[in-house]
């Protein structure tokens, strides 16, 4: 961690994230967009609390009908903290609603072959660590959720890596993410609230802000 | 070498270098609607922070809207608590309304361009993720989540990291019958659904710069579909002219410095780019989805794919999708009988678009088995549409003329799906359920196409009725 991260968080050691341990949840398939994880109609509300209940909602439901069971619907996930993905997982809308609702579920970090842009950036500003492994990392985590939902998995954000079974498997993550969680800066806005003077300075210095009225500049 | 129109804003709007590498960026506008926010404005309560410009943020109601009966309170508790926790919020903190009684309101990414708020070298926030429509004038614009939307309240400031730049130039005459959304569809078919994800997609090319306003924001509407946050076009006099006399752009002298300022933005004719790509414009035909996501589209006289014929990554999705859609691999996507035609969200619900259906539709009647539905982008352009008669039209043709929203984009208001129906849609998402029924089904295709679609009863090629 650098020193100016150290400096910064002085009042954030209760949100430092560095090691998250339990069991895997697996869910395949790639593209899994927020629609899927939130539907819309549950979105309409103006509070985050209750979410939980409805993650993958639809899919659950279809699933049942055609006799199956989604992960989450099945006993022997219900503890499970570790949600192991595929590519692209989160796409679509911007909703916090769909990290909100897994974290709330009781999801404390994702593992996939990729995410989107929006929904990482939504689940670092929630303290939700989501990293990548390989194709063919993901795909054992996978099988190995599968054959076994009590299998133990401890994930280490230093490294980072996760631990599964005595084998160690490699992770990856942007640096900034990886900081922000180890310092437990990951809730950004007492850091952009610093030095506003600097803020005042740039939208100074923007023509638009006074409505291009400053004569003297550009 | 120059830089980059991404680079520019992004430099002139950083304040500092963040402790964890990323940049602190200044964002010039703030636009704020009724479902990403109640929960941001709780937050700032809690924290007794304020909303530090208040004059950068602007708020209106759209995806949870009724389209039909628009007295308050809503039938809709649910909605109407939303709609009264909005109206507290902006009245405490002292941000503006275009609520329903207002003639400003409509769908955000309608009205900003519309009222020239959304201006050329802004960066542009907005708890949605088509905020990338406004990239059409030159912005930086990209949706945020919830947590993003306090900390811009709060400080009108996000911590980001700066994006690659991927240049994709359409050259060549969009033929007959092919429009802004096919061009954008072809993108993200050929880029895939996950193309784009670190990139910022510049519009360029002969053929984006003969595109009139409208055109250019279906294009950057839909960057994020092919997984790019931010889409964007460089300004020009196209954009300048378009902006001239709306209310919240500048005037007079202001106007001549500000047209200075926002030439200056644009990519430096030596600029460097990540990527550089080129698509055929001339080549392309309208462009229908078949499957759950908004890359999985082909040509109007083309079959559907055998999933064993594509690339190995897309293999699965494709099967997944086809199971989801009830389609065989192989069939042909013209004939696809359909249930409901929708002409609205903020993909396609401009004035030019409705002109377009419009003309499709005048003295015919749509199939007696298809719903048809036209939803205008925002009140200014319901009013501009009445004004020339586009909604008798309509109504004449069997679709219904409803107020301003979202709508069965999303289906967060009374208009949804039911059961297993097939919409043509002019929207932007085609994913399972997207349009309020779970099973719902979802075929994405240009206003023009859903007109045409309405008018058959099924998928055909609109250059057949022109």
């Amino acid at each position: 961690m650098s020193p100016a991260v150290e400096r910064s968080t002085a009042s954030a050691d209760h949100r430092r994230i560095r090691q998250i341990a339990g069991t895997m949840i697996p869910v395949r398939g790639h593209d899994i967009d927020t629609d899927q994880i939130t539907p819309a109609r549950f979105l309409k509300s103006i509070r985050f609390e209750g979410l939980e209940s409805h993650v993958f909602e639809d899919v659950r439901a279809a699933l049942r009908r055609d006799g199956g069971a989604h992960p989450f619907d099945r006993p022997d996930y219900a503890t499970a903290s570790v949600l192991i993905v595929q590519r692209n997982f989160g796409c679509g809308s911007s909703r916090e609603h769909s990290p909100q609702a897994l974290k709330r579920w009781g999801i404390r970090a994702i593992i996939g072959a990729s995410f989107s842009e929006i929904f990482f950036g939504n689940s670092v500003a929630i303290g939700l660590p989501c990293l990548t492994a390989g194709e063919d990392e993901v795909e054992w985590l996978l099988r190995t959720a599968e054959r076994d939902p009590a299998a133990g998995v401890t994930i280490d954000l230093t490294e980072p890596a996760a631990t599964v079974g005595g084998r160690r498997v490699p992770l990856a993550m942007p640096r900034h993410a990886q900081e922000a969680f180890l310092a437990g800066t990951w809730d950004a806005t007492a850091l952009l609230l610093e030095g506003f003077d600097d803020v005042e300075a740039v939208a100074a210095r923007l023509p638009y802000v006074s409505g291009f009225t400053d004569q003297s500049g550009s | 070498m120059g830089r980059t129109l991404f680079q520019k804003v992004w430099d002139a709007h950083t304040v500092r270098r963040l402790p964890t590498g990323q940049t602190q960026l200044f964002i010039g506008l703030h636009l704020v609607h009724e479902v990403t926010s109640p929960q941001a404005f709780a937050e700032l309560r809690e924290r007794g922070w304020g909303v530090r410009f208040p004059k950068r943020t602007f708020a209106t109601v759209d995806h949870i809207v009724p389209t039909e009966v628009r007295e308050r309170p809503f039938a809709d508790t649910m909605a109407e608590a939303m709609m009264a926790a909005l109206e507290q919020n902006c009245r405490d903190f002292g941000v503006p309304l275009w609520d329903l009684s207002d003639d400003r309101q409509g769908i955000v990414h309608v009205i900003g361009p519309e009222l020239g708020l959304t201006q050329p070298g802004l960066t542009i926030a907005c708890g949605d993720s088509h905020t990338s429509t406004h990239g059409a004038f030159g912005a930086v614009a990209f949706g945020i989540g919830t947590s993003q939307v306090r900390d811009v309240l709060a400080s009108q400031c996000l911590a980001l990291d700066p994006l690659k730049v991927r240049r994709i130039r359409v050259g060549g005459v969009l033929p007959r019958g092919v429009y802004a959304k096919d061009v954008i569809l072809a993108i993200i078919r050929r880029f895939g659904v996950k193309g784009g994800v670190g990139y910022a997609y510049e519009y360029a090319g002969d053929t984006v710069e003969r595109m009139s306003m409208e055109e250019r924001m279906t294009i950057c509407n839909m960057s994020i579909e092919g997984g790019a946050r931010v889409g964007y076009v460089n300004p020009d006099a196209v954009t300048f002219d378009w902006l001239a006399g709306r209310p919240f752009a500048p005037a007079g002298d202001a106007m001549t410095r500000a047209r200075s300022w926002w030439a200056s933005m644009a990519s430096d004719p030596d600029a460097g780019y990540d990527d550089d790509v080129e698509i055929d414009a001339a080549a392309l035909e309208p462009l229908v989805t078949w499957g759950t996501n908004p890359g999985q589209s082909v040509g109007v006289t083309e079959r559907l794919p055998t999933p064993g014929s594509l690339p190995d990554e897309q293999r699965a999705t494709a099967v997944d999708a086809l199971a989801f859609m009830g389609f065989d691999a192989g069939q042909p996507i013209a004939g696809t009988p359909i249930d409901v035609a929708f002409i609205g969200s903020c993909t396609n619900s401009r004035l030019s678009d409705l002109r377009e259906a419009a003309r499709l539709v005048e003295g015919r009647r749509i199939a007696p088995r298809v719903r048809g539905l036209v939803v205008p982008g925002s009140q200014a352009v319901s009013r501009a549409a009445v004004k020339e008669g586009l909604d008798t039209i309509f109504r004449e043709a069997g679709f219904e003329w409803r107020g301003a929203g979202c709508s069965m984009c999303l289906g967060m208001n009374p208009d949804k799906l039911e059961g297993r129906e097939i919409c043509a849609s002019s929207s932007n998402r085609n994913f399972k359920g997207r349009q309020g029924s779970p099973t719902g089904r979802t075929l994405l295709m240009s206003p023009a196409m859903v007109a045409a679609a309405a008018l058959a009863g099924e998928v055909v090629d609109v250059r057949s009725v022109q």
